[in-house]
């Protein structure tokens, strides 16, 4: 309300003056357009039920959103191609590296965290040297009835078909180069991919071979990650189960090589660690 | 008012105001008072100048610059050369950082720490863009300024057809966007502006494949086409404006000569920021040589367009 329309006489706008005044609207109404659909942003990240399994040395989620920006440089160093970023259905996460480990896990194939190494804004962490080190996820045997080790069974075959895209690094075959699950088939008297397949352990037993990668001692894994236990059912039959232990780095291996029917039997929490996984 | 001051408040919004007779110094009032005693701007005279085919020397290579830069991202990644890495948010070039001076300040608002590599490429990149005229980022760099002047061709086939009226915004709104998105960023902790800068979405899209995102960008050029000429560069992208500041102080620059300017004003008709343009309205410039202001992204369109050379693009700090 104008002052002259208060007093009751109202002076008529000269047409520069209600272009002015249209214009002025229209601002207003981009400016908050604009502003709106930014913080339409919020949704995906506030509904989001389950968090995204993010590179090693990935800040606590709400800091790593604010640090990271959205370049992509890590995605590019992964050997593996395990990094991928987000679209725009993710919000605020959008441009931000996840991974999704069924389709291709982590396996430090790097040795040397290429992608703390190539992050230039501390959203993955720098504090980080090793990849035992990390803190990704805690695996968890969410359907132990699918797991070959639990129904006593062995396997043979390709772990995820002949037309599956994962790579992993089998030292023993090429120590620099990751190559094919496809092209690696297994014959196993009971299935322990899981464990046979997890970077902590293949580290720990090089180590115990007196081999540590790179030479370097520092590599070696502190606690093991994963092992078999026996169950004991009285039946004859041999029967095990994966037990996840709190050296799990959550790195998502054993997700992506679990040859169970419709799914893997293991899969990683992201974020959880040992201490919440236990409780 | 000194030449940064006026040039600064432009940037935020103001619009150019017609100067008084003691704002002109004499050397530009002589040249005024001549052409309008001695009629030597005639109808002829422009129709004359306009005979020799329309130049495009900026803008080939401005165009070849941008499709350069971000196609050697491409290359880098694809074919594992390690040139460039990363996207245009923020960048390896040959392993040295490179940050976008709008993402960096994005993050460091949102996070509230800065890594010495963060430090290091926004340095980086303030230096290169200090010395290259700060928005000339906007014209030889943004995928989406690219594709925004395909857009406005078609706005203004539009708008001459009569298909469409054209709307125009305060441009006052992208200096208080920039403000609400940095607030936003502080507050929220979330780097809000780039969930919508079609900058760093088409960045990513080009080195990592095409996504949802895309649907946002073709959104905007629908709305430039069809609403509001160039309305993202010109009322909403912060980015213009953390590069227009960079490019008060710097020496590259385009630079306005009044004696033989026949003042027709086509140049101003295709400007993305005319109002930088505003000294070559008859009788407005107030020196024989005027720099354009920090608004102007030094896309070269101006120069290319003015057939007697009156806008040059001009190396020398402000001041000298």
């Amino acid at each position: 309300m104008t002052s002259e329309s208060e007093k009751g006489g109202k002076r008529r706008l000269t047409p520069r003056e209600q272009k002015q005044r249209r214009e002025f609207l229209r601002s207003v109404v981009l400016a908050g357009g604009v502003v709106a659909t930014s913080l339409l942003g919020f949704v995906p990240v506030v509904s989001s039920k389950q968090l995204r399994l993010r590179p090693p040395g990935a800040l606590a989620e709400r800091e790593f959103l604010a640090a990271c920006i959205k370049c992509g440089q890590c995605e590019q160093v992964c050997p593996v191609e395990a990094i991928h970023l987000a679209d725009l259905t993710d919000g605020f996460g959008v441009g931000v590296p996840f991974i999704d480990a069924r389709a291709q896990a982590c396996d430090f194939s790097c040795d040397g965290l290429q992608c703390v190494l190539a992050c230039p804004t501390g959203a993955l962490s720098h504090e980080l040297d090793y990849p035992h080190q990390t803190r990704m996820g805690f695996a968890r045997l969410a359907r132990p009835k699918a797991c070959l080790a639990v129904q006593g069974k062995g396997f043979k075959g390709l772990a995820r078909g002949a037309s599956f895209d994962g790579k992993l690094r089998y030292d023993e075959i090429d120590r620099w180069n990751p190559l094919y699950v496809r092209d690696h088939p297994y014959d196993l008297e009971i299935c322990d991919l899981c464990v046979r397949q997890c970077p902590i352990q293949i580290r720990i037993g090089q180590c115990e071979a007196g081999t540590p990668p790179s030479g370097d001692e520092n590599q070696c894994p502190p606690r093991p990650a994963i092992h078999l236990e026996a169950i004991e059912d009285g039946s004859g039959t041999v029967r095990m189960k994966p037990v996840v232990l709190d050296g799990c780095v959550g790195c998502g291996v054993c997700e992506m090589i679990c040859p169970a029917e419709d799914g893997p039997a293991i899969v990683v929490d992201a974020r959880k660690t040992a201490e919440e996984a236990t409780a | 008012m000194s030449y940064i001051g006026e040039s600064f408040l432009r940037l935020l919004g103001k619009e150019p105001a017609r100067p008084t007779k003691e704002d002109i110094r004499p050397e530009a009032q002589e040249i005024h008072f001549y052409k309008k005693a001695n009629k030597v701007i005639t109808r002829e005279h422009i129709l004359k100048l306009h005979e020799v085919p329309q130049k495009k020397t900026w803008r080939n290579r401005r165009w070849l610059t941008l499709l350069a830069i971000n196609l050697l991202f491409v290359v880098s990644y694809h074919l594992d050369i390690q040139l460039l890495e990363g996207a245009l948010t923020a960048s390896r070039f040959m392993g040295f950082h490179m940050a976008d001076l709008n993402s960096s300040l994005q993050v460091m608002l949102a996070f509230k720490e800065v890594l010495i590599n963060l430090v290091i490429g926004t340095s980086t990149v303030l230096v290169m863009w200090l010395l290259l005229g700060g928005r000339t980022f906007c014209s030889w760099v943004c995928p989406y300024h690219l594709l925004a002047e395909w857009a406005e061709k078609l706005h203004l086939k539009l708008v001459e057809k009569k298909i469409i009226k054209g709307r125009t915004f305060h441009r006052g709104t992208r200096t208080v966007l920039y403000v609400v998105f940095a607030l936003l960023a502080f507050v929220t902790g979330y780097t809000v502006f780039e969930t919508i800068s079609p900058t760093g979405i088409l960045s990513r899209a080009l080195i990592y494949g095409p996504g949802v995102a895309l649907v946002w960008v073709g959104l905007l050029l629908l709305f430039e086409i069809f609403v509001s000429r160039r309305a993202w560069c010109r009322y909403v992208c912060p980015i213009g404006i953390t590069y227009g500041i960079v490019g008060l102080v710097s020496p590259l620059r385009v630079e306005y000569n009044v004696v033989n300017c026949a003042h027709e004003g086509d140049c101003r008709k295709a400007c993305l920021v005319p109002h930088v343009l505003d000294m070559t309205i008859k009788g407005r410039a107030r020196d024989v040589n005027v720099p354009v202001g920090a608004d102007c992204t030094r896309c070269g369109i101006c120069v290319d367009l003015c057939p007697t050379d009156s806008l040059k693009f001009v190396y020398k700090w402000p001041g000298k």
